[in-house]
């Protein structure tokens, strides 16, 4: 249920601008990998092309490959719906579908891409997704009602539970507590550590304590300046990161001198 | 040494002049009283037939703008005087919008209700001269042309509107809506020309009238309107709804269909129900293609429709010898058509409430 993903010589142009320059990197499966760095260096940018989201955007394209399981994204007749069914994506903030109620969201991957569903698999379905994301216990009883009623912490474990919903290898999210208090980022990053054991997971975070609670590898993105693209500078273990980096920079920002 | 102590006088230096609470009201009210009295007088004296209600409110709020302009420059100072003015003048602009529609509703329920009876909406037109007789005929042909053109008009219109909200890029896209610009402009005399024009060739016929042609004729007017507000409504849905979709493996079609449409599907529907308002008005392209008729006719395909619109042109401009019982059926024709619209537009706001999203925030 869980790949490795392979970034190789990864550059990422908006039109003509150079984004992120140079990405080469391994997520090895069943990890919490966090992406941390400024604000504009390209976390999120890098993010979307592990699903291809990036193309959503008009103009953005890629250079390199990105292997998941040795194959290559990017390689010539890959379809990013298959693609995206496989890596899937939390966005920072919670988006559940305002037309949908509780259930409907978490079967949204399945009711949106009209595959038939017998009653019983899909409220097996709710239940282990919704029990998955940690939020059975609190909606159980109003499965019919309009997710938007949710708090914001509980809309982004149901974003959790949709995403899970369609089992994807990898899950990636980007920068999924910023809108949220400090009780729901904590059960956020419970659940991030109970997922670990069944997805790859990847996590943009500006918040550097949450980096260190939650992953076991850290990737510092720095840009020498406005314009400039985003570089990776440094991936390694988050222990050795937070205490021990090689380049100044990463000590610099995770130290709190900048940033 | 000696200091002299003087009791401070007890004065707030935040203090000004003000009116009392009530007293832009009663200004309204008193220049009322005066507008009224004096177009009373008028009236009194034989100068004008009729108590002139909208000269009253008319110059009464503009006679509200000065005094309470002044009244306040008075006692309050110049700067709240300007607030007031301009307070004031906002009224006026709401009233001078408000009159034209308001007298226009009131005089047509007043002329229209002597005939607004059931031989009305029973009876068609056919072998009547003089009194009696109905729009029965004109109501079906307007609900059936105008069905018609919606027919036509709303896939087009949403087809287009979702082509340039989601997929549409480039020079094709930024030329769909510069023609939508262009067709929005089209006088509704060059729709019925053009639909007249198309049918008379295609089959042949210089003196071509059916229902149908009248729909194209609309449609024409009707589709830039649709394509419009579709793409509004489109364009309101969050972009975040979409990549939560393209995330969860939904390919493009299915994320507009299933989660782009249901979304914006209030905003929608009224926008195509202010669009059938819009042309259901129609005269000029129905008097050309349509044309004109005293008999019931339920085929779209052959023979003269008659519209409500154009049964109150033909009473009115063919007056029979009881010429009353004419203008009395153009009257409650034009009631009926108001009728009609308003009742689209409840109908609207209300498929706007039940098919809103709830967003509890």
């Amino acid at each position: 249920m869980s790949k490795r993903i392979e970034v190789n010589d990864l550059n990422v142009y908006y039109s003509k601008f150079l984004a992120v320059e140079d990405v080469t990197l391994t997520i090895e499966p069943r990890t919490v990998t966090a992406f941390i760095g400024p604000s504009g260096c390209g976390k999120s940018t890098f993010l979307r092309t592990l699903n291809r989201m990036h193309e959503v955007i008009p103009g953005a394209r890629v250079e390199g490959e990105v292997l998941i399981d040795g194959n290559n994204l990017y390689g010539p007749g890959v379809d990013p719906v298959l693609v995206r069914r496989q890596v899937g994506m939390v966005f920072q903030r919670p988006n559940p579908f305002p037309t949908m109620s509780i259930g409907d969201n978490v079967l949204a991957g399945v009711k949106l891409n009209n595959t038939r569903m017998s009653k019983s698999d899909s409220d097996d379905l709710i239940e282990r997704s919704l029990r998955g994301a940690n939020l059975w216990n609190e909606v159980k009883d109003r499965l019919n009602q309009p997710g938007s009623g949710l708090s914001g912490g509980q809309q982004q474990r149901l974003c959790i539970a949709r995403a899970i919903a369609v089992q994807p290898d990898v899950l990636l999210m980007d920068e999924p507590c910023s809108a949220l208090d400090p009780i729901s980022t904590l059960a956020i990053e419970d659940l991030i550590e109970e997922l670990k054991n069944e997805y790859t997971i990847v996590i943009v975070t500006h918040n550097m304590q949450q980096a260190s609670r939650v992953s076991d590898r850290t990737a510092f993105f720095n840009i020498a300046g406005t314009g400039k693209p985003g570089k990776l500078i440094e991936y390694n273990d988050t222990t050795t990161i937070f205490s021990n980096p090689s380049v100044q920079a990463t000590e610099d920002y995770v130290s709190g001198r900048f940033g | 040494m000696s200091t002299t102590l003087t009791a401070a006088p007890i004065t707030n230096s935040l203090t000004a002049g003000m009116l009392p609470r009530r007293a832009s009201l009663w200004l309204l009210l008193t220049s009322f009283a005066v507008t009224g009295a004096f177009f009373g007088v008028l009236f009194a004296a034989g100068i004008t037939n009729d108590f002139n209600i909208v000269g009253t409110v008319f110059f009464g709020v503009l006679l509200f703008c000065l005094l309470i302009w002044s009244v306040s420059r008075a006692v309050e100072g110049s700067r709240k005087a300007k607030d007031r003015l301009v307070t004031a003048l906002v009224a006026l602009a709401f009233t001078i919008a408000l009159l034209p529609l308001i007298s226009v509703t009131f005089t047509t329920i007043v002329n229209g209700l002597p005939r607004f009876d059931m031989e009305f909406f029973t009876h068609s037109m056919r072998n009547v001269v003089g009194p009696g007789g109905g729009a029965l005929h004109a109501i079906t042909g307007t609900l059936l042309i105008t069905g018609a053109a919606a027919l036509i008009s709303v896939p087009i219109g949403l087809l287009t509107a979702i082509y340039l909200v989601e997929y549409g890029r480039g020079s094709l896209a930024r030329g769909i809506t510069f023609f939508v610009d262009v067709m929005t402009g089209i006088p509704s005399i060059v729709a019925g020309l053009f639909a007249f024009a198309l049918f008379a060739l295609i089959t042949n016929d210089p003196g071509i009238r059916f229902g149908i042609g009248g729909a194209v004729a609309l449609s024409v007017l009707m589709i830039p309107v649709v394509v419009r507000s579709s793409e509004e409504m489109l364009k309101l849905v969050p972009n975040e709804l979409r990549e939560a979709a393209f995330a969860l493996g939904v390919p493009k079609w299915l994320t507009v269909l299933k989660v782009v449409l249901p979304t914006s599907i209030a905003g929608i529907i009224t926008g195509i129900m202010l669009s059938i308002a819009r042309v259901i008005g129609e005269t000029a392209p129905l008097l050309i293609i349509a044309g004109f008729t005293s008999s019931m006719n339920y085929d779209l395909f052959s023979e003269r429709m008659m519209t409500l619109p154009v049964f109150v042109y033909t009473q009115y401009m063919n007056q029979g010898s009881d010429m009353q019982a004419y203008i009395d059926r153009a009257w409650a024709g034009a009631l009926t058509l108001i009728l009609i619209v308003a009742l689209l537009n409840i109908i609207a706001r209300l498929i706007a409430k039940f098919f809103t999203p709830k967003i509890a925030r």
